[in-house]
C-alpha cells in the first residue's frame, strides 16, 4: 500500500512533463453538437486536445469538453475513475453509474460512458440499491457530492452501509453547495464564510467517511484530489470490494468554496489539501484536537460480513428449494423433471 | 448467472397453485398476489398503515417466485429503488398511503419524465397529514393527478371490491409497460382493509404486457408516442435522466423547444390513448333523469342506493369510473346526455366532482363525506330521492 503521500513537488513535475509534450494541436471531437458552436470565432486558440487521449474511449466524447469550471477537482475524479477502470479491464457495459443532483453528479454523467441513472437529489444510493438487486452481476458506482449524499441523502448512506449491498460510493467532499451557488453544506468547516454562512458558519461539520464506517461500510477510504494515485489504488479497491464501498473523495472547489473563504486559486486550495492531509498509520495516537483541521486519509476501514445481495438469493434459494418439498406430490414431480432438464 | 427469478416454469406452477386455493382476503392481500401474479419481481416500501398488508404479502410471497422484496429506510428510497429496478429489468412496484404518497411525489415526477413503468399503490387514509391514520378516504384523487410538480399525465386506477384488487393490478402492470410511465393503483382504506372471496387467475390465461425494447442505437426517449426501452446491461450506454433531455437522453435544459417536444409528447402519449385506458362501468338507461357516478368503496353503498331506488319506482341510473385518470370524458358525457342531475359522493371535500362538472352538462351534485367513515346507501337513497324530484 502506498503509505507516503504524494510527493509535494508533483505539480511543478507534471508541468515538466507537460512542457516535454510535442503533439499537434487539435479541435476535440464534439460529434454533432459543439457546445461552442457559434461562440468561437474562427481565430480562437485550438481547444485543448481531447482526441488522441488513450482514456477517450470511456467517454462521451459528444459532450466534451466538460462544463466543469477552471480548476474545478471534479475533472480529477474522472480522470482517476476511467484510469481505475482501464487498469483494472472492467468492461464499461457491465457498469451503471448512478449519480445525484450535483456538479459533483456530472463526473460519470454524462461524460463517463456507460449506462447511466441520473437521478433526484440525494436519492442515488436508493436508486442504485434497486438497480444492484436486479443486476447483482453489474458493477453499480455511485459518484456524488456532499450535498447530495451527506446532506439530502445522509440517511441513504447510512442505511446502504448498513445493508451492506455491493455498491461503490465515490463521495466528492468539496465542502460547499456549488451547482447553486455557494451555500453552506453539512460538511463545511466550522467558522468559513459561504454564502449562506457570510459571518460564519457555527454549525459542525460531518466527518463522513468516518460516520460510513460506523455504520458498516465493508471498505471506507478517505483521499483527496491531490493524491491522485493513491485515490486510483483506492477506487479500484472499492470497486473491487464485496460489500459496501465508500471513498471520500475531498476535492477543490475554487469557484464556490473559494468565492468566500479567499480559497480561489485551485492551487492555494490543492497545497492545502495537502498540508492538512495525514496518513491515518500516522494519525494514530493524536489526540482529537491535534486533528481538529487535519484530513486523515487512508484506508479506514476494511471487513468482511455478509453481503445483502448475496442474502437475498440465499433466501430466495432456500424458499424455492422448501417449497418444492411442501409443494403436492404431482406437483413436486413437474419441479423435479424442470430441475433435471436444467 | 442462473438466478432463481429466471425459472419462470417454477413460478407457474406455484401460481397455478396460489389459483387453484380459495382466498378469502383483504383487498390490500388481493392487490399483492395480483402483483406477484402480473409478474412483479421487486418491491420496495416501508410500513405505513392501512397499506402495510401489502408489503407483508409481498416479502412472503416474492421469494416464492423469484423476486426481490426490500424494506427501505422510508418511502423516498422506496420509489427510488423501484425506479432503479424498473431499468435494470424489473416489473417492480411499492405500496404506501397518503404520507408516503407525498414522499413518493418528486420521483413519481421523476419516472414520469425518464418514462419508467411502475406501479405506485397508494391505499388512501384519511388526511391532511397524519389526519385519522386507520381510517378510509379518498382525499388522494388530486394528489395521484397532480402531486409532482411541473406538466404530466399520469394513469391511475380505483379499485371498487377485493377481486377487483387482484384483476386491476395486473392491468396496473399491463399499462405501466405500454404506456412506459407510473401507474398509480388508488385503493382506499375501506378495500384494502375489506376481506371478500378473491378467485386469482390461472397464469397461463394471463396475457402480460411485454416490454418493448429498443435496439441498441435506438433513441429511448424519441419518436412520436411511447419509445421503446432499453435496459442496463443491454449494452446501450443508456442515458437516464429528469433534466429535459434529447432522445438519446442526453440533457439539453436550455433549448425551450427540446422541452416543448418532450413534454408534449409524454403528455400526448397518454392523452391520446384516453379512450383505450379509461375503463367505466356505465348503467344508465336512456329515460333515466338522475345518475350517481362514484368509484372504490363509495361505488358499493351508491350501487346499493341506485337498486333499491330502482326498485322503489325511481329511474337513476349508476356510473362507476374504475379508471379515475385519465379521466374517461367521452363515456362519460355519452352516460350524462339525458340526465338532470347526477350525483357525486366522495369520501372527500369534492375532489373528482370537479372533474365531472368540466366535462358534463346536467346540474352535478356534490356528495361529499369525510370522518373516515364510508356513506351508507341509505345516505345516497335520499339524496337520491331528492334529486329525483321534480325531474
Amino acid at each position: 500500500m502506498l503509505k507516503r503521500l504524494a510527493d509535494p513537488e508533483f505539480f511543478e513535475a507534471l508541468t515538466a512533463v507537460n512542457a516535454d509534450r510535442d503533439e499537434p494541436p487539435l479541435r476535440p471531437v464534439y460529434g454533432t453538437r459543439d457546445p461552442l458552436a457559434g461562440l468561437v470565432a474562427d481565430d480562437a486558440p485550438a481547444a485543448p486536445r481531447t482526441s488522441h487521449h488513450r482514456l477517450l474511449k470511456y467517454l462521451r466524447r459528444e459532450v466534451l469538453p466538460t462544463t466543469f469550471c477552471v480548476g474545478c477537482g471534479g475533472g480529477t475524479v474522472l480522470n482517476a475513475f476511467a484510469h481505475a477502470v482501464d487498469e483494472m479491464r472492467i468492461d464499461p457495459k457491465g457498469i451503471v453509474c448512478v449519480t445525484g443532483i450535483g456538479c459533483s453528479s456530472w463526473i460519470p454523467s454524462p461524460y463517463f460512458l456507460c449506462d447511466t441513472l441520473h437521478t433526484t437529489h440525494g436519492r442515488a444510493i436508493a436508486f442504485a440499491t434497486g438497480v444492484k438487486v436486479m443486476r447483482p452481476d453489474m458493477k453499480v458506482i455511485i459518484i456524488a457530492g456532499d450535498g447530495d449524499l451527506a446532506g439530502i441523502g445522509g440517511n441513504h448512506l447510512i442505511h446502504a452501509a448498513r445493508r451492506n449491498l455491493d455498491l461503490t460510493v465515490f463521495l466528492v467532499n468539496n465542502f460547499i453547495y456549488g451547482m447553486t451557488g455557494g451555500q453552506v453544506s453539512p460538511t463545511t468547516p466550522f467558522g468559513a464564510k459561504t454564502t449562506t454562512t457570510p459571518y460564519k458558519n457555527v454549525e459542525h461539520p460531518f466527518k463522513i467517511a468516518d460516520i460510513v464506517a460506523a455504520a458498516g461500510g465493508s471498505y471506507v477510504a478517505r483521499w483527496t484530489t491531490y493524491h491522485v494515485f493513491q485515490l486510483m489504488e483506492s477506487m479500484q479497491n472499492a470497486i473491487d470490494k464485496k460489500g459496501f464501498s465508500f471513498v471520500e473523495i475531498i476535492s477543490q472547489c475554487p469557484v464556490s468554496f473559494g468565492k468566500m473563504t479567499g480559497m480561489g486559486d485551485p492551487v492555494v486550495q490543492l497545497k492545502d489539501l495537502r498540508d492538512r492531509s495525514i496518513h491515518i498509520d500516522d494519525a494514530k495516537g493524536l489526540t482529537e484536537d491535534e486533528l481538529e483541521h487535519r484530513f486523515v486519509v487512508g484506508k479506514l476501514v476494511e471487513r468482511k460480513r455478509a453481503e445483502f445481495g448475496d442474502g437475498l438469493q440465499e433466501l430466495i434459494a432456500n424458499r424455492r428449494e422448501s417449497l418444492s418439498e411442501e409443494l403436492d406430490g404431482g406437483l413436486r414431480q413437474d419441479t423435479s423433471a424442470l430441475e433435471t432438464g436444467r | 448467472m442462473n438466478r432463481p427469478a429466471e425459472n419462470r416454469q417454477f413460478t407457474d406452477l406455484y401460481l397455478a397453485r396460489l389459483a387453484g386455493q380459495e382466498h378469502f382476503i383483504q383487498g390490500d392481500e388481493a392487490a399483492a398476489l395480483g402483483a406477484v401474479f402480473a409478474g412483479c419481481n421487486f418491491f420496495g416500501g416501508y410500513p405505513i398503515t392501512p397499506a402495510s398488508e401489502v408489503a407483508e404479502v409481498m416479502a412472503r410471497e416474492l421469494p416464492s417466485v423469484g423476486g426481490y422484496y426490500v424494506q427501505f429506510e422510508d418511502e423516498l428510497a422506496s420509489i427510488s429503488a423501484v425506479i432503479g429496478a424498473a431499468w435494470a429489468g424489473a416489473r417492480s412496484m411499492t405500496a404506501t398511503s397518503g404520507p408516503g404518497f407525498s414522499l413518493m411525489q418528486e420521483n413519481i415526477g421523476y419516472a414520469c419524465m425518464t418514462e419508467t413503468p411502475c406501479v405506485i399503490v397508494d391505499v388512501q387514509r384519511s388526511g391532511p397529514s397524519t389526519g385519522q391514520a386507520t381510517l378510509p378516504a379518498q382525499g388522494d384523487v388530486m394528489q395521484a393527478r397532480w402531486g409532482t410538480h411541473g406538466d404530466h399525465e399520469i394513469i391511475a386506477l380505483a379499485p371498487s371490491s377485493a377481486q377487483e384488487c387482484a384483476d386491476l393490478m395486473i392491468r396496473c402492470f399491463d399499462l405501466a409497460e405500454e404506456y412506459r410511465t407510473p401507474v398509480i393503483f388508488l385503493m382506499d382504506g375501506e378495500i384494502g382493509h375489506l376481506r371478500e372471496r378473491v378467485v386469482l387467475p390461472q397464469p397461463d390465461t394471463i396475457e402480460r404486457a411485454v416490454r418493448r425494447k429498443a435496439a441498441v442505437g435506438e433513441p429511448v426517449f424519441g419518436g412520436e408516442t411511447v419509445p421503446p426501452m432499453l435496459e442496463f446491461g443491454d449494452g446501450g450506454n443508456v442515458h437516464v435522466t429528469g433534466s429535459t433531455h434529447l432522445e438519446d437522453g442526453l440533457r439539453d435544459v436550455q433549448t425551450a423547444e427540446v422541452h416543448d417536444r418532450l413534454v408534449r409528447r409524454l403528455v400526448a402519449k397518454i392523452e391520446r390513448a384516453r379512450n383505450e385506458i379509461a375503463q367505466v362501468d356505465v348503467d344508465v338507461e336512456d329515460d333515466a333523469s338522475v345518475a350517481v357516478l362514484a368509484y372504490g368503496a363509495t361505488a358499493r353503498p351508491a350501487k346499493g342506493a341506485v337498486l333499491r331506488a330502482r326498485a322503489e319506482g325511481h329511474r337513476v341510473g349508476f356510473i362507476r369510473p374504475v379508471t379515475i385518470w385519465p379521466f374517461s370524458i367521452d363515456e362519460i358525457q355519452r352516460a350524462c346526455s339525458n340526465l338532470k342531475r347526477l350525483l357525486v359522493p366522495e369520501m372527500n371535500l369534492g375532489q373528482l366532482v370537479r372533474e365531472v362538472e368540466r366535462h358534463v352538462d346536467c346540474e352535478v351534485v356534490p356528495l361529499s363525506k369525510i370522518g373516515g367513515v364510508v356513506h351508507t346507501s341509505s345516505e345516497i337513497l335520499s339524496a337520491i330521492t331528492e334529486a329525483d324530484k321534480g325531474c
